[in-house]
């Protein structure tokens, strides 16, 4: 399952969740490369929240390693996740409607000066990574953020992961909310967040945009890996046979396995 | 408004721009556009206070329009401003406090039993009657942030409590008289005239500098600042506001040939306006504040983004009620005593009207501090305007309850109508 070894910004190993009763996630591997965009895919209940839930630190795992650039490490809330470099950006986008672009970006990691907000500092840098994604769609950095549209929204989210040198960028359905144009935006700010060498993984349903910027897929079928696949080597009717019955010819969980998870 | 906007169209690179660069011109279009959005600000307040005036001054000028009454006025809205003060940290997070009418009353008594009965000085009975806001506000927060009451269930139950808390300590139908003069002075005496006319000239150089500060830290930082006429405007009009105050405040109002002068300004001015200031700073400045805003706005969001919800939630709680503390003393200073009716009656619901007719949204997230002073201004106009009109307290009852609903429905419609707008 594990792809030829170089750049492996992350790996999981054996991941087991269970919530009381539930048995969330089995056995879970789960690679991503830097400079790449990992798309998780699945069905509804599938565990794509739960799976980035525990890499952010939200839910600990019950078992299993996360090795992180090469090395074992232990992630026990969002903090140690953001201090390894781990950013999420939320599908209902966690965003503060009455806070500004710049606030919304520092939101919990401000910048002081003293025991005042140092606001040129943040307005400034705030500006410059927008710059660096190339974001175009911003009338002003000073403007509440409840006066922007969805994919404005999206990029501040986006925006906010990366500000803090973020190596690994989670994307929970980026586009859902969105329209066409908006969502080719979004689309393109996701393969430059790769093109900037950060890992990205991207949760979503939507087929079309996996095959557009995704070079790995990984398909989680009620709870296991079914398989992670090169996004080249396969055919959209091939990934919707494994999110929907785990296995796609040779590909993917063994027939028995897919059954007993299935009963399960 | 950006929401209908076609992605080809805002594509103009336009990221440093800030409202008022361009000079007034560009300002006053930028301060229209917030209007239209249903970010009112002060703007109802404003508009209250020169309607009512012209209302009050025009049916009554002998007994209204005097600087005896202005004054007056002053003296009556200082306790409600100072409460409201505290509301805002409690509405900004989208909860309420019911009890901090009765937590003012609770100072009050704590101050009239102490100073009075037991003869300790007067700074130890600011600190103890201190310290019981923050107890209050504490066990609030634990029950609200911790425990997960509604913030309405909890505060009822607190009035009651500390209703009853406080007829043990006073006794019932008794009055506790303050005879303290440091306390009483607040409420009762004047500032020198000459050190009004200081006070002003520090407040309106304060701001001017203040902003002239932060404009200067913007553009060395390469960022875009507001025009100097823009700050230049804002400075001429605080000015004007200021100066006609401490003048009208400064005259002489005793009337008729009294045989004492009454001339300067009340020595509770300077209190609010530092609390203004410093509440202010630690909302707009700080990170804390940040995070009240935050908290306010979307708690989900807060939490995520690694802010102590409960924390923030608690702190905010006991800035409430130790403010209401502080209007306690105000009111006990005011009445010359303590009785078990005070901070009761519509104490809490004029400092929530005043709070709301500001600006400040019962919806949690958006409010400043200066607008517990605006607000406590139309409220205060109104309860000493009233009683010239009509005797009958039946109809003050129903027009102050109309104004409270007129200021939430304002509230609410500017919200929905930013929902619509995307402001």
């Amino acid at each position: 399952m594990a792809e030829n070894g170089g750049g492996q910004l992350l790996s999981l190993r054996g991941i087991n969740k269970s919530f009381g009763a539930v048995h969330v996630l089995r056995d879970v591997d789960f690679d991503v490369r830097a400079g790449e965009v990992t798309a998780l895919v699945g069905d509804n209940g599938a565990g794509k929240s739960t799976l980035i839930k525990c890499i952010a630190g939200i839910h600990p795992f019950d078992s299993g390693d996360i090795i992180f650039e090469g090395s074992s490490v232990h992630v026990h809330g969002p903090k140690d996740a953001n201090a390894l470099g781990i950013e999420i950006v939320y599908q209902d986008l966690a965003l503060c409607d009455n806070l500004d672009v710049v606030h919304n970006m520092f939101l919990g990691r401000e910048v002081r000066s003293g025991v005042t907000l140092n606001e040129t500092t943040m307005e400034k840098r705030a500006g410059e990574t927008l710059k660096s994604l190339s974001v175009r769609t911003l009338r002003s950095l000073r403007q509440n953020v409840s006066s922007l549209s969805g994919g404005q929204r999206q990029t501040v989210a986006i925006a906010r992961a990366v500000l803090w040198n973020s190596k690994l960028v989670i994307l929970d359905e980026p586009t859902a909310a969105l329209g066409v144009a908006q969502t080719e935006q979004v689309l393109n700010l996701v393969r430059r967040l790769a093109e900037n060498g950060l890992g990205v993984v991207l949760i979503t349903h939507n087929m079309a945009d996996v095959f557009q910027v995704a070079d790995s897929i990984a398909c989680l079928y009620l709870g296991q890996m079914a398989a992670q696949v090169r996004a080249k080597e396969v055919t959209h009717g091939q990934v919707v046979e494994l999110i929907t019955a785990g296995r796609s010819g040779n590909l993917g969980l063994q027939p028995q396995v897919a059954a007993e998870a299935g009963v399960a | 408004m950006s929401t209908t906007q076609d992605p080809s169209q805002v594509s103009q690179f336009d990221l440093e721009r800030t409202p008022g660069e361009g000079g007034l011109g560009e300002a006053a279009a930028a301060y229209w556009e917030r209007i239209k959005g249903g970010d009112l600000g002060s703007l109802p307040a404003i508009l209250g206070v020169i309607v009512l005036v012209i209302v009050f001054g025009a049916l009554e000028p002998e007994t209204f329009l005097t600087e005896q009454n202005f004054a007056n006025l002053l003296n009556q809205g200082a306790a409600i401003m100072v409460l409201a003060m505290g509301l805002v940290f409690v509405l900004l997070l989208g909860e309420i406090d019911l009890s901090a009418g009765f937590t003012a009353g609770m100072g009050a008594a704590i101050l009239g039993v102490t100073l009075t009965n037991h003869g300790w000085a007067w700074p130890l009975s600011i600190v103890a009657a201190l310290a019981t806001g923050v107890v209050i506000g504490l066990m609030i927060a634990l029950l609200v942030a911790r425990l997960g009451i509604p913030s309405f269930v909890v505060s009822l139950a607190f009035f009651l409590g500390l209703q009853g808390a406080m007829l043990l300590i006073i006794g019932e139908g008794g009055t506790i008289p303050i005879r303290n003069d440091a306390v009483l002075s607040v409420m009762n005496k004047n500032m020198p005239v000459a050190l009004g006319w200081l006070l002003a000239i520090i407040v309106i150089a304060g701001f001017a500098l203040a902003i002239w500060r932060s404009a200067q830290t913007r553009r060395k930082a390469g960022l875009q600042a507001p025009a100097t006429s823009v700050w230049a405007a804002k400075v001429v009009a605080l000015a004007v506001v200021v100066l006609v105050v401490v003048f009208l405040l400064n005259a002489e109002r005793q009337r008729e040939n009294a045989p004492i002068v009454i001339q300067g300004v009340p020595w509770v001015v300077p209190l609010v306006v530092a609390l203004v200031v410093g509440l202010s700073f630690i909302l707009s400045r700080t990170a804390f504040g940040r995070h009240v805003y935050a908290v306010g706005g979307n708690a989900e969001a807060a939490r995520r983004a690694g802010i102590n919800v409960p924390n923030i939630k608690t702190a905010c709680f006991i800035f409430g009620s130790t403010l209401a503390i502080v209007a306690g003393i105000l009111l006990a200073s005011r009445d010359n005593s303590v009785s078990p009716t005070t901070g009761g009656a519509q104490t809490l619901l004029y400092a929530v009207g005043a709070a709301v007719i500001g600006g400040t949204s019962l919806f949690g997230g958006r409010g400043r501090i200066y607008d517990a002073v605006t607000g406590g201004l139309v409220v205060a106009i109104i309860a000493n305007g009233l009683p010239l009109i009509t005797q009958k307290s039946g109809v003050q009852f129903i027009i102050n309850g109309l104004v409270l609903l007129l200021a939430a429905s304002v509230d609410a419609v500017s919200r929905r109508r930013a929902a619509a707008t995307g402001h």
